[in-house]
């Protein structure tokens, strides 16, 4: 009996294994030149929004090898696949909130600028 | 009693127990980090001003230390392929190389730490420092974590081999992705931290 990962190797168990290695090479290659280039973009000193957005662009492409590859999710069974798009809408509505509630939210109506001056002692 | 389904793939999932039950507590983890970065966003657009990290922290350690996490994912992948290929002994020098990547990446960590606390920044410093404490203590937790589970399978744990070799097979593809879970966290702890 195979394990799961295993079985989909049982064929040219040695080759396959041999091609795995030279991808996780690659990738390990792939991902020392990116961390070299987000180090090297946050010398430019770029206006925050656009290093931001660098900068997360560059570790999503490097957290999408190692969770591809590494993880193997480029060729996993797909009720993993399922747990995980089910995680990361949850992760990503997690991420919304704190930029949605920004300034109190779009979809909360904001007091007139005369309302908003409360009398002094009401600070107290 | 015999554990089900820890090397027989189940036939509803198509998956091994382990491997299903790694994924889903990856899951939770995913969140749990989640919750910490939203509050990182949430404190960080809602301040007045905000330091950019290479302004507090040491990046050239930083780097070094994303280096070593990075070699560590690659030792760990090669310790499974090499069970895969039903070489123990090349296991336990790619797994040795991982535990010991780990202990470097918590030595780096130290010295960062103890820079810190020696000029009086402590996480009570400032709202930065005490999500970066916060942040990267939790993630050094894991990191710990992950190199005693690691440690096992190098020493005692590996006595399974001998009588189940493709068991012990999975359970070290399941601490790897544990382990490369880790390494993800730290991909987007460093530039959120230190370079933006």
């Amino acid at each position: 009996m195979m394990s799961d990962h295993a079985a989909d190797h049982s064929g040219d168990h040695a080759i396959d294994i041999d091609k795995h290695v030279r991808v996780y090479i690659t990738v390990f290659v792939t991902l020392m030149v990116l961390t070299i280039v987000t180090v090297a973009i946050s010398r430019l000193h770029l206006p925050v929004p656009i290093a931001v957005s660098i900068a997360l662009l560059v570790a999503v492409i490097k957290g999408s090898l190692v969770a591809g590859y590494f993880m193997h999710l480029i060729s996993e069974k797909k009720l993993i696949l399922a747990v995980l798009a089910l995680t990361v809408t949850f992760f990503a509505v997690l991420l919304a909130l704190p930029v949605l509630t920004h300034e109190n939210g779009f979809w909360i109506p904001q007091p007139h600028a005369a309302e908003q001056a409360a009398p002094e002692g009401e600070h107290k | 009693m015999e554990i089900p389904y820890t090397v027989e793939v189940r036939r509803d999932t198509g998956l091994t127990n382990g491997k299903i039950g790694i994924w889903l507590f990856l899951a939770s983890e995913v969140m749990l980090f989640g919750a910490l970065f939203a509050s990182y966003i949430l404190i960080r657009t809602g301040s007045q001003s905000w330091p950019r990290g290479d302004t507090v922290l040491d990046i050239k350690l930083a780097t070094f230390n994303t280096i070593v996490l990075i070699s560590s994912s690659v030792t760990m992948v090669m310790a499974w392929a090499s069970l895969m290929r039903r070489k123990l002994s090349t296991f336990r020098m790619y797994m040795g190389g991982t535990v010991l990547l780990g202990g470097v990446f918590l030595v780096v960590k130290y010295f960062e730490y103890s820079h810190h606390f020696r000029i009086g920044e402590g996480p009570s410093h400032s709202n930065f420092l005490a999500i970066y404490f916060t942040l990267t203590g939790l993630h050094m937790l894991h990191v710990f974590g992950g190199m005693c589970v690691n440690a096992y399978f190098w020493g005692p744990g590996a006595k399974l081999y001998e009588t189940n070799p493709v068991w012990f097979t999975n359970r070290v593809e399941n601490s790897g992705l544990f382990w490369h879970f880790v390494d993800l966290v730290w991909i987007f702890l460093f530039p959120t931290l230190y370079l933006l």
